[in-house]
């Protein structure tokens, strides 16, 4: 087991300095979920005008691997279709899964840094918390895709 | 206690994790297994399997009499009046709720106050709070002081006339505080109220006579004990198992069936509707002759010991904040901490690397999480089997943990 294959520098940046967090003025559709088994908390607000997330933020407590995936997603979803940043989500828990990318274009940025994450089931449920936020708030809003 | 002769009772450890030996530093969850309970289990599954208490066959009666001869060796072990004060549960959490829901819920009305603690394990407050939601009655909290100790003045001024029912573990899982069950069953008795004992970590750890703590149920789990999952103990005075109305009805636990109406056997046997766990109990009477062999009173000093060694050795860790009694205060074999800056689980994932297993999050104790103002903590717990290698193994792989952080972080 290599650590550093979790540990990756671009995940400890993103852990270090979180991109799109904090808390969105007006009326932005919120979520708010925690991990039931360790305590992670995230409350994730997305800004979607003409099914586009025009905006979005988050802030919470929990691990390097939760907060980091929390950031990268913000920045893998903002000004993308909602449709779109379902599809990436989609990708980013077959990544976590260990299933192989469909095709090449398939490119998921930094979030790629989130792959060794897959060889640690433990700490599976952390990377995926944030975007069980997202796909709670598109759910359960009918946010139009 | 011989502990290198100890560890080799346990297969487990025959192992490498990630390279390493493996460092169990999480007995607290559950303990491990010895091959004297391993063979005891194997040997009725293969010998002697039968359901219990119909069969006339011979299989039927050696099953039968493993099984209640278990009853007798738990009964021994936590020095009950008659094993018919032992109930066999599937663990604490089912014992809990039977108190809540064959005893409580049935007597407690609005006006009633159920007494408790902010450190209580989520199954010794759930099943309460289900009460006093069923029942109209209400929920109050002994306070807590800064290490998680109660004090015996604040447990007088918060149990009163009006209590009825007073729940309380014998060890918190998190603090690692011995609470004062002796004091505190003669306040519960002193306003007529009963004292519901959780003792999960406490009756694995040190010798529990229920006579002497006179409290009137208590409820564990053999799997903490050395003994296997799926088995716990229900133990009550047995006036109030005679006035407790069982929560499971079928099979096993009847006297007389008519069409429109059944009678219950006696206890313990009514609460034990359907094929009891079998094996499982036996499996638990195995695990008690296991720790008799060793003594209940030289494990705990052995598990206080080693958590005073860790509390010491800790201070060497620079940034790490230590929850529950101070180094030389009374304390069980567990200690719970935060290495500053490095969340639980990633410290959790850096000791794995290393072979160190230990407990990371919030303890199924989510309110007192919020009483110490975190969001989870780390906590390691010794069983018979550690040793101070064990911990030195601990505090180096914090040490590395710590490092590696420094230096992702940069």
């Amino acid at each position: 087991m290599q650590l550093d294959d979790l540990y990756r520098q671009v995940i400890m940046d993103h852990y270090q300095h979180p991109r799109n967090q904090g808390i969105l003025a007006g009326d932005a559709l919120q979520v708010d979920l925690r991990n039931p088994s360790c305590g992670d908390e995230i409350t994730l607000q997305l800004q979607v005008e003409d099914g586009i997330v025009k905006d979005v933020r988050f802030h919470g407590a929990g691990c390097s691997i939760s907060m980091a995936s929390a950031s990268m997603m913000t920045e893998a979803i903002k000004g993308k279709p909602v449709a779109e940043a379902m599809k990436i989500a989609k990708e980013f828990h077959a990544m976590l899964r260990g299933e192989p990318e469909e095709k090449e274009e398939d490119d998921l940025g930094d979030l790629e840094s989130l792959h060794g994450v897959s060889k640690f089931p433990a700490r599976i449920k952390c990377a995926a918390l944030a975007w069980e936020a997202l796909e709670k708030a598109v759910r359960s809003r009918g946010v139009e895709e | 206690m011989n502990v290198e002769a100890i560890r080799k009772d346990f297969p487990i450890f025959e192992q490498t994790i990630n390279g390493h030996p493996l460092v169990y530093l999480d007995s607290a969850a559950t303990s491990q297994k010895p091959h004297q309970v391993l063979e005891v289990l194997d040997h009725y599954y293969r010998e002697d399997n039968a359901n219990v208490h119909r069969g006339v066959h011979t299989l039927g009666s050696r099953a039968t009499e493993a099984y209640e001869l278990a009853r007798e060796k738990v009964a021994r072990f936590i020095h009950s009046p008659s094993p018919q004060q032992v109930v066999f549960t599937r663990g604490t959490t089912e014992s809990l709720n039977m108190i809540a829901y064959g005893y409580a819920r049935l007597r407690l009305k609005p006006g009633d106050e159920i007494v408790l603690t902010p450190s209580e394990h989520h199954s010794n407050l759930i099943p309460w709070q289900q009460v006093a939601r069923v029942t109209g009655a209400t929920l109050k909290y002994m306070p807590l002081q800064p290490d998680g100790r109660i004090r015996l003045e604040d447990a007088r001024e918060v149990i009163t006339p009006a209590t009825k029912l007073v729940a309380i573990a014998q060890i918190s899982n998190v603090m690692g505080t011995v609470h004062p069950i002796k004091e505190l069953a003669h306040l519960a008795h002193r306003v007529g109220a009963v004292l519901v004992v959780d003792g999960a970590q406490g009756v694995p750890h040190m010798p529990t006579d229920v006579q002497d703590l006179d409290c009137d149920f208590l409820a564990f789990s053999g799997h903490k004990m050395c003994g296997p999952t799926g088995i716990g103990v229900l133990y009550g005075k047995a006036s109030l198992l005679e006035a407790m109305e069982p929560v499971y009805f079928g099979g096993e636990m009847i006297e007389v069936v008519e069409l429109y109406d059944a009678t219950w056997k006696e206890a313990p046997w009514k609460f034990e509707g359907g094929t009891p766990i079998i094996a499982g109990a036996i499996g638990l009477g195995a695990a008690v002759d296991y720790l008799e062999s060793i003594g209940l009173e030289k494990i705990r000093k052995h598990d206080e010991q080693l958590a005073q060694y860790t509390l010491s050795r800790l201070q060497e860790v620079q940034g790490l904040t230590v929850y529950g009694p101070a180094l030389g205060v009374e304390r069980a074999g567990l200690v719970t901490f935060n290495l500053g800056g490095v969340h639980p689980h990633d410290v959790s994932t850096v000791l794995d690397a290393e072979g160190v297993a230990i407990r990371a999050g919030h303890h199924c104790a989510q309110p007192l999480m919020k009483w110490l103002g975190v969001g989870s903590t780390a906590r390691a717990s010794f069983y018979l089997y550690n040793n101070e290698a064990d911990v030195d193994v601990l505090i180096h792989a914090l040490q590395s943990a710590k490092e590696f952080f420094q230096h992702a972080i940069g």
